[in-house]
């Protein structure tokens, strides 16, 4: 398989709206990501622009659509148009997600849960070895952002990530918001999440933000892409940071984007994070470093 | 014992209709059918946006509440058969021609039309301009023997209702204003390099480009348009837009 990888610096996810800002400023970033599915028609403005972003930067393609999670077998067309694309433009890093999105021939444009059993584990690992082996490269898997749980399950998420790269040898993306999101809404620990993560097979990082609703319980949070990265998605962060040292990172916003200077100033947020937690600085997440290192 | 999980099938069921399926919790258990909607919230405005991306002036002709009740019922008819939501609402004309609420507004369906051609335009394989050369030389060719290629993006519409006069007076800073004839009317729906365009064509030339995309002779094409069609200034202006991309 193709070693690729993204460096060990901050990504934005790619706008069309930002064309002229980046193509003029070229901003100093370690890479750009896109949605798989947008650059899957024939031509024009889409394919233009992401040939001319590919000439200057680091690229990852991120699918949304590939129903990874399904009970179904794979799109076959679909895994098609990913291979043409990630051959076409030969990008650093694919991933997709830990989720379904298509169900009988229909496709229902959300990242949708499963239960963590023997027999879903045993799916998702037929559906990436078929998608590794049609892309020729490792994937990478992202862990969702979760409202429900399933009575059903009888993994842990972790647990459920490790055996599926053990098996596989797919690396996994980690979604430093859906960690905070998930495990507030599940009513556990995020740093424990973070833990029991298997770190070792994490080659991208994303954060994001998300909305909050309160619910009698507590509060509900939902993954929105549409906000900055809230303070604790920020700490969070930080403590796996100083853990791990850089790591390829993405600022995601999807719905109601700034414009590109205040994008860019959340990348240049989180290098700034990073760049105190290298020179021992970091004295805000001083303590969930010693709890990381215990 | 752990239950049986889920499945995919009635998840999605209950996406649609009704209370989450078995199987489904949470930490506590009596909010889980509050959580679940949230699910349900993130299928059904992420498709009615994606709509509403697709058909901006759909949307602006019956305004943004009535467009999320309209698209809404769409995607209960119409979910998406791909993950492609650059195709979705392919269907959506057809829909609206028998939708009964907006049956008091003929035009919608074929403003739709050209709507979906500007986004197939979008997206429309690339192809190069004849260079000067080569399109000397079949200028030089009999009529008859001359088959000019257009760009992939090329789409003519007609419509028994002013579609295009309505579609580009509700564009961003168009004034709406009233229609001084309710007559048919025909657009040509184009990429000229990355720009769109979307121009008002005559009757006859519609004829003729309608004749060129179906593979027709220059001559055809020229007997289609009628005895008193002038090919010269469409075929200028089909040069000038880069839109003749081959001649066999």
């Amino acid at each position: 398989m193709r070693p690729t990888r993204l460096p060990p610096s901050f990504g934005l996810g790619f706008k069309r709206e930002h064309f002229a800002d980046i193509a003029t400023s070229k901003p100093e970033l370690g890479f750009f990501e896109v949605h798989a599915e947008n650059y899957m028609g024939a031509g024009g403005e889409p394919h233009a622009q992401l040939e001319a972003l590919r000439r200057d930067y680091a690229l990852s393609i991120h699918g949304v659509g590939l129903s990874i999670g399904g009970s179904d077998a794979l799109d076959a067309n679909h895994l098609a148009r990913l291979k043409t694309l990630c051959d076409r433009y030969q990008p650093e890093s694919f991933s997709e997600h830990l989720a379904w999105s298509s169900h009988g021939g229909e496709y229902l444009n959300d990242l949708l849960p499963l239960p963590y059993t023997d027999a879903t584990l045993a799916a998702i690992v037929s559906h990436i070895d078929e998608v590794q082996h049609a892309l020729g490269r490792r994937m990478l898997l992202e862990n969702p952002s979760t409202y429900v749980a399933f009575e059903s399950s009888t993994w842990s998420e972790t647990d459920f990530l490790r055996e599926i790269t053990r098996r596989t040898g797919c690396g996994l993306l980690l979604d430093v918001n859906n960690v905070f999101v998930s495990s507030t809404n599940q009513r556990t620990s995020p740093l424990d999440y973070l833990r029991e993560f298997p770190l070792d097979a994490v080659g991208e990082l994303h954060l994001g933000g998300h909305d909050a609703e309160e619910l009698p319980s507590g509060p509900l949070l939902i993954d929105s892409h549409g906000a900055p990265v809230a303070d604790p998605v920020w700490a969070l962060y930080g403590a796996l940071v100083a853990c791990t040292g850089p790591l390829p990172t993405l600022i995601e916003w999807d719905n109601d984007v700034p414009p590109f200077p205040e994008l860019l100033a959340e990348a240049r947020r989180a290098a700034a994070l990073v760049d105190r937690i290298e020179t021992r600085e970091a004295e805000a997440s001083a303590a969930e470093v010693a709890f990381f290192a215990a | 014992m752990p239950p049986e999980p889920a499945t995919q099938a009635a998840f999605r069921a209950a996406i649609f209709d009704g209370a989450p399926p078995v199987d489904v919790t949470a930490p506590d258990p009596s909010e889980a059918a509050r959580r679940f909607a949230v699910y349900r919230n993130n299928v059904v405005h992420s498709l009615i946006e994606a709509l509403r991306r697709r058909f901006p002036v759909v949307e602006r002709l019956v305004g943004p509440d009535f467009a999320t009740a309209m698209f809404g019922a769409f995607v209960r008819v119409h979910p998406p058969r791909s993950p492609l939501m650059m195709e979705y609402g392919d269907r959506m004309p057809a829909f609206l021609e028998t939708f009964p609420p907006v049956a008091s507004l003929p035009y919608l369906a074929d403003v739709g039309r050209l709507e979906l051609a500007r986004g197939a335009a979008y997206h429309a394989a690339d192809a190069d301009p004849l260079d000067p050369t080569a399109l000397a030389e079949a200028a030089n060719r009999a009529p008859e023997d001359l088959r000019l290629r257009l760009h992939p993006s090329v789409h003519v519409l007609s419509s028994p209702h002013p579609f295009h006069s309505i579609w580009a007076m509700n564009q961003p800073g168009a004034t709406p204003h009233a229609l001084a004839g309710l007559g048919t009317e025909s657009a040509l729906v184009a990429r000229s390099g990355l720009t769109l365009l979307t121009a008002r064509l005559t009757a006859p030339a519609a004829a003729f480009l309608t004749a060129l995309v179906e593979g027709a002779s220059l001559a055809e094409a020229g007997f289609a348009a009628g005895p008193d069609f002038d090919p010269a200034e469409d075929l200028a202006r089909l040069i000038g837009a880069g839109l003749i991309v081959g001649a066999d």
